[in-house]
């Protein structure tokens, strides 16, 4: 070829160089990137599951018919997202201030806890109407849940305690003392779990309207969803449209900045880890209202409060986002069972995760490929 | 050895950079910059913060790797594409922030990332070695003691010691006593003396006249990525006229500038004492006041107290002692907010760091002192239609150069950065403003729109305080100029109008370099009688 190849052959023709991006890339670039990075990781999967001696394509189809094939799975898919979406927004609140709670976990049993104690002590009576024990219970299950992100909040505020660490083990302590109340106090014949809620204290279901709507028949879509979707709503207008989630904003991206524009750091930490904190116990809440219907340990510390550290990166931290990302895991959570009880589908909400992550990348910094070397 | 001390030209050249240029994002940090060292020399190389120094430096250490220009070692042209390559050809750098594990020995510091030992630690052998080698060149540090252990000093003692065992001959040093206390300096200056007199070189990379003029046989000065100096004999040159080549008289602009009408005193600072940030005084009983419509400037030389004066005023650092008042009341161990409050604007010295979130849009980043007020903020939430008129008036008021207000600021130019900073500092119609630094790292059209947004300010009726090293800058803007040094006030000069002289050049440049304005005075009489 040319003269400079000949020259260059030693040292290759070309080489590739990575530069911070200096403009604006278009709007839908980032939608798009996302959306590689979701292709990219489905390929891998697809790979590692021919490897364990399957068909990826069938697989897909398989997850995809489990989790939106009819009315039926398709309301099982939303029932497995509920928790998702007040768990991720939990988590999205907290890393948005660059706070690492990953303790959304024991605040959602935390907050399952709280909204049982108003079934359980008894605070309010069996025969109490509905709407007042849904948000009767609704403030408890935020209040636990808000105290479980305070003391991790008040840690590192006052004696910058790392809430990695801090939030990490209070999911055990919640664990533990939630076993504690259903082993001992309220165990129901020494069964490791609370006697059934009455319905009224049992969020609606679609299916309760079965006899007007035939249609319903079987649904398990339960009020949970409204309250996530609500949620959801608020927090946006939080983040993006009131002074706090201005302030939250500021502190996660220059914590200098903020103090230099005189807001008081230590008081958001606390405050956010809070917020964080009701919104993951609201979601156990939900799930113990609307799913268990008993305070009960395995059903509700299945692990949503990881799932949503997923969920919540997946949308990039934006709560509109959050509910569609959740509904993919809820898709994902139900079909992986029919694949297989544990490995596969775990396996590939990993390689999702790994390549959004990655993907970040692309965003902040562009590949040059250069011809020719000196 | 050449113990007959022969003209300084017959020495060879060890290492030799010829128009170096090296460009970061928005950044000429190298301008076609050449560079020489002899051997068996220490030979200073001075600048204010972010002339390009390290960047020089890091070149020639195979951190980074120029665009263009040449590096020949012993005359022989290198290409360095790591610092293993640069210490191989017998280039080593200590850089300003260590690099050592603190949980292990000296020794095991020292070896760590050789070929040799390769696979059984023999330590005790190497504790030996590395003790000898530290007695010959005068650093004494015990090999088996844990880095955790070890003081800043004797940490940095392991660090030279780290390039002596790899054999090299040229050692930089970044910023080498700006982490030492005044004792330790001495200890360190006699350990490079050690070293030349092996026959190494040393390259003292620095930005205080004294330690340079003290150490340094040759001097390089750099200024906004050129060299305005290099090699020059540092005994042939006086610390006035290094400074001048540091701080620069290039600028000169026709700045329309009415005479002053200074008012009431805003701005009241008295007797304030402040620490660091390694806890160390900084402020040492500093007093002084700035009126209603002047621009009052600082000078100095960086790292005499500057940054930390400007930080007690807007509340972002503790004062020990002595009380800072803006309009009558105290501001300072007050909140930030309590200052902004008190219409105080802040345009500090680290743009990206302090003064904006990188991350955040255009919009956001005005509203940042305006958020918690309408027409910001309208029945209790934010009003984003009015930030985002707010942000674009701004724009179009101040010049900046955007595709739209919805850019996050990490995207901006430095020129355009300090623009959203200062459109939002001023939009707040500030009685007083703090500016540090305003123009550094702006080429010279984004320098000259910042100089007629604060002569407007002073217009305007407000006070302002106009930190800076530049000293053209202050000359051609300021009414008065304190000159401060090691936290102190040295005295204060009347800019007047008119076209500042030599002598007050002069006098300026004394007190710089520490010698009080009476004293001054004292000896001008003297030499007069």
């Amino acid at each position: 070829m040319t003269e400079s190849t000949t020259a260059n052959k030693k040292r290759g023709s070309f080489r590739i160089r990575v530069e911070p991006r200096l403009n604006v890339p278009p709007a839908w670039y980032p939608a798009a990137v996302t959306f590689g990075a979701l292709i990219v990781a489905l390929i891998l999967g697809g790979v590692l599951i021919s490897f364990a001696g399957g068909d990826p394509i069938k697989s897909y189809l398989h997850i995809a018919n489990a989790s939106f094939g009819d009315i039926g799975v398709l309301s099982d898919t939303i029932v497995k997202a509920t928790p998702i979406i007040l768990v991720a927004l939990a988590c999205s609140v907290a890393f948005r201030m660059k706070l690492w709670n990953i303790g959304a976990e024991g605040q959602f049993i935390m907050g399952a806890f709280g909204a049982s104690t108003i079934v359980l002590t008894p605070v309010l009576s069996a025969e109490t109407p509905r709407w007042i024990f849904i948000p009767v219970m609704m403030i408890a299950g935020m209040a636990a849940g808000a105290l479980w992100g305070f003391i991790p909040g008040y840690l590192k505020a006052k004696f910058n305690v790392n809430e990695i660490i801090s939030t990490l083990m209070l999911n055990y302590v919640a664990v533990a003392w939630v076993n504690f109340w259903i082993f001992g106090v309220w165990t129901e014949g020494g069964f490791q779990m609370s006697p059934k809620f009455p319905d009224t204290a049992s969020l609606p279901r679609l299916l309760d309207y079965a006899k007007t709507f035939p249609i319903l028949r079987g649904l398990t879509t339960h009020l949970g969803l409204v309250i996530g979707v609500v949620a959801a709503i608020i927090l946006w207008f939080i983040i993006f449209r009131s002074r706090w989630g201005y302030e939250i904003r500021l502190i996660g991206d220059n914590p200098q900045a903020a103090k230099y524009a005189g807001i008081n750091i230590t008081k958001n930490v606390i405050w956010v880890m809070m917020l964080s904190g009701a919104l993951a116990g609201l979601g156990g809440m939900s799930e113990v209202t609307g799913v268990v219907h008993r305070l009960q340990t395995a059903p509700i510390a299945a692990g949503y409060g990881f799932t949503g550290i997923i969920v919540a990166w997946l949308a990039k931290l934006n709560p509109l986002v959050i509910i569609v990302a959740s509904i993919l895991f809820g898709a994902l959570i139900l079909a992986g069972r029919e694949i297989q009880p544990s490995g596969v589908p775990k396996m590939i909400q990993g390689i999702i995760l790994v390549c959004l992550i990655a993907s970040d990348f692309m965003l902040r910094y562009r590949i040059v490929i250069e011809r020719g070397e000196e | 050895m050449t113990n007959q001390a022969p003209s300084t030209s017959e020495i060879p050249l060890i290492v030799e950079m010829r128009g170096i240029v090296k460009r970061f994002p928005g950044v000429l940090a190298n301008d076609h910059v050449n560079f020489e060292l002899k051997r068996g020399e220490i030979h200073g190389l001075l600048g204010e913060n972010g002339a390009g120094k390290s960047t020089l430096m890091n070149v020639l250490a195979g951190l980074y790797r120029q665009e263009a220009g040449t590096i020949l070692v012993n005359g022989e042209p290198k290409v360095f594409s790591s610092p293993r390559d640069a210490i191989n050809a017998g280039i080593g750098m200590v850089h300003q922030h260590f690099m050592l594990v603190p949980s292990q020995t000296v020794t095991e510091n020292i070896l760590l990332g050789l070929d040799d030992p390769r696979f059984f630690l023999r330590l005790p052998d190497y504790d030996n070695k590395i003790a000898e080698l530290g007695e010959k060149f005068g650093l004494k540090v015990d090999p088996r003691a844990k880095i955790w252990q070890l003081s800043v000093g004797e940490q940095q003692r392991v660090e030279i010691l780290k390039m002596l065992y790899r054999g090299v001959n040229v050692l930089i040093m970044d910023e080498p006593t700006a982490v030492l206390a005044p004792q330790e300096i001495e200890g360190l200056f006699e350990t490079l003396r050690a070293m030349i007199a092996q026959g190494k070189s040393v390259i003292f990379i620095s930005h205080k006249l004294q330690e340079v003029s003290a150490i340094a046989d040759r001097v390089s000065v750099l200024r906004r990525g050129v060299a305005t100096a290099s090699g020059v004999a540092s005994k042939g040159v006086s610390r006035q006229e290094l400074a001048r080549l540091m701080v620069g008289r290039d600028i000169v602009f026709a700045l329309d500038k009415k005479p002053c009408q200074p008012g009431d005193v805003v701005l009241d600072v008295r007797d304030i004492h402040a620490e660091n940030d390694k806890g160390l005084p900084a402020l040492r009983g500093l007093s002084l006041n700035v009126r209603a419509g002047e621009i009052v400037g600082v000078a100095g030389v960086a790292g005499n107290g500057q940054s930390e004066l400007s930080q007690v005023i807007s509340g972002m650092r503790e004062c020990k002692k002595g009380q800072v008042l803006l309009g009558g009341d105290t501001v300072s161990n007050h909140t930030t907010l309590y200052g902004i409050q008190h219409g105080m604007a802040y345009v500090p010295e680290d743009r990206t760091h302090v003064g904006s979130a990188p991350n955040l849009s255009i919009t956001d980043n005005v509203i940042m002192k305006k958020y918690r007020k309408p027409p910001i903020l309208k029945n209790g939430l934010l009003d984003m239609k009015a930030a985002a008129k707010l942000a674009n008036e701004l724009k179009v008021a101040y010049d900046i150069i955007v595709p739209n207000v919805s850019t996050p600021v990490r995207l901006l130019s430095g020129g355009n950065l300090q623009r959203v900073i200062l459109a939002r500092e001023i939009s707040g119609l500030p009685a007083f403003m703090v500016a540090v630094q305003p123009t550094r790292g702006l080429d010279v059209g984004a320098i000259e729109g910042v100089h007629r947004l604060l002569l407007a300010q002073r217009e305007a009726g407000a006070a302002v305080l106009l930190v800076s090293e530049e000293l053209e800058e202050l000359l051609s803007l300021s009414d008065r100029v304190y000159v401060i040094y090691e936290g102190k006030i040295m005295g204060e000069v009347n800019i007047g109008g008119e076209t500042p002289d030599e002598s007050l050049v002069e006098t300026i440049g004394q007190m710089m370099t520490g010698t009080p304005l009476d004293q001054i005075q004292k000896e001008g009489v003297a030499a007069h009688d």
